[in-house]
């Protein structure tokens, strides 16, 4: 009885606190396109990290001019990746990660691929859109 | 004198004289090991002192953390002296818990009735280490923001409860300005509170149990054992320790400063050789040698698991080490020292070579 009563207790002190200690989920904003810029700010070869929503997003122009976005979170451990101009792959310098620009996971520890992003290019701007790549 | 007697009269100062010029130490070739104690908990002094003089200066927030670290080093008067100091003073202070900690595994001194020393003790280390890991951020660079996500996404890997514990640390889902905050509190309230408390009963401990010898010197006949009288012999020559020590960080802090580096910036990628704490590498290293996959589960899931059972066998060795408490030769618990010894140290090497 008494062991219930303290159990109760104790219940009643650690509840509000463990609550407290979570914060409030904020909804992301609902961002279904963002427009990262013109066509000449990325040259070909060359990537950009934009903020998608809440999110990170790598936009790649390869060297034959085509436009490539992936999620720029590393699926193992949460790093920002990077586009090797050299070897024209995504690599996560935290644990050395290797991604194809499809964002298929190739070798090191990531064990998923990256999230892919749809490319638009409507009059000269490079359009970045979260649904499903067709 | 009219003051002692002043407290003598009202709080009995004579017994604590006596009980500290009655402690004995042992003398004996391990001698030199009880001093790494004591300049662990000299350099948790000089965090205490140093962190808060920083804390006079230094602005939590995205926007101001960086800037008023970077005003520290380059305004105030003595501000880089006194992070630098606080930096090195940081890493030292873990170094030398290892180093008293390996000392106490290999005499054995985990043994009955010493138990709760060790279990105090080794909390204090991952206490010291989260310390560590909480402060790292607080310059708010760019090392510092990918260590975190890093260090927090491993916390959130852990199952049932990896969500909930990844939110509590980050203070929602990504790290943010508000993690920022949140370490902040941990590194200047929480963790001073916890870590005085359990450090308190720690010392408690050794007072009350005295200095623990390996079984062999234990079973040495009384007169073939040696002592010094812990005031003033080991008390003076523990106060020098303390002092070489401190001249030692002030060397390193002027001539090895720790560099600010680049403010932390969500969209940047990871910068190529990026590195954790030394501390942390032998853990970051063996994670980067583990495949995408093991078995049914991620790598990442099976190296945490690794660790943690490590660590729990760690920790539970006074329990499984049976032939210690009967003052016999282990050669598997010495093994598995060496072991971890070997791993750590090679691991740290090799992931400082690539």
């Amino acid at each position: 009885m008494l062991g219930a009563g303290a159990t109760a207790w104790l219940a009643s002190i650690l509840y509000p606190i463990s609550r407290y200690l979570i914060p409030p989920s904020v909804p992301d904003s609902n961002v279904t396109n963002v427009d990262v810029g013109s066509i000449t700010e990325f040259p070909p070869n060359s990537s950009k990290i934009i903020r998608f929503g809440r999110k990170p997003v790598i936009v790649i122009r390869t060297k034959e001019g085509d436009f490539k976005a992936l999620s720029a979170t590393c699926t193992h451990l949460d790093c920002n990746v990077q586009y090797k101009t050299d070897t024209e792959q995504i690599w996560c310098a935290c644990h050395n990660g290797f991604y194809n620009l499809e964002g298929t996971n190739l070798s090191g520890p990531p064990p998923k691929p990256l999230a892919p992003y749809t490319v638009r290019i409507a009059n000269e701007k490079v359009i970045i859109s979260s649904e499903e790549m067709s | 004198m009219k003051l002692y007697d002043w407290i003598n009269e009202r709080i009995d100062l004579d017994s604590a004289v006596k009980f500290a010029t009655k402690k004995q130490v042992p003398v004996f070739y391990g001698t030199v090991w009880y001093y790494l104690g004591g300049v662990s908990l000299f350099l948790f002094i000089v965090q205490v002192f140093t962190g808060i003089l920083l804390i006079l200066y230094y602005q939590p927030g995205a926007t101001t953390a960086f800037e008023s670290v970077k005003f520290i080093v380059s305004k105030v008067s003595f501000g880089w002296l006194i992070r630098e100091i606080h930096s090195w003073s940081a890493n030292l202070f873990i170094l030398f818990i290892f180093l008293h900690m390996f000392t106490v595994y290999f005499a054995k001194a985990y043994r009955k009735p010493r138990e709760i020393t060790w279990y105090s003790g080794f909390i204090l280390l991952l206490l010291a280490m989260f310390f560590g890991f909480s402060g790292y951020l607080l310059p708010w660079n760019e090392l510092a923001f990918f260590a975190t996500k890093v260090g927090s996404d491993i916390a959130g890997a852990v199952p049932i409860v990896g969500d909930f514990l990844l939110k509590l640390l980050r203070s929602g889902d990504e790290v943010s300005g508000a993690t920022l905050t949140r370490f902040y509190g941990i590194h200047v309230a929480v963790l001073p509170l916890v870590f005085t408390l359990l450090l308190g009963l720690h010392l408690m401990f050794v007072q009350l149990q005295g200095m623990s010898v390996p079984p062999e010197q234990e079973n040495l006949p009384h007169d073939k054992r040696k002592y010094m009288p812990f005031f003033p012999n080991f008390a003076t020559r523990d106060l020098l320790l303390w002092l070489i020590v401190l001249n030692v960080i002030a060397l390193l802090a002027v001539f090895f400063p720790w560099e600010l580096g680049q403010k932390a910036d969500a969209l940047a990628s990871a910068p190529a050789g990026i590195k954790p704490e030394w501390y942390f590498m032998f853990m970051f290293q063996t994670l980067k040698l583990i495949p995408a996959h093991v078995w049914f589960m991620e790598g990442e899931l099976f190296g945490i698991m690794m660790f943690a059972i490590a660590g729990l066998i760690w920790f539970l060795v006074p329990f499984l080490d049976k032939k210690a408490n009967h003052g016999k030769k282990s050669l598997f618990w010495k093994f598995v020292g060496i072991f971890a010894i070997v791993f750590i140290v090679g691991m740290t090497i090799w992931g400082y070579s690539v």
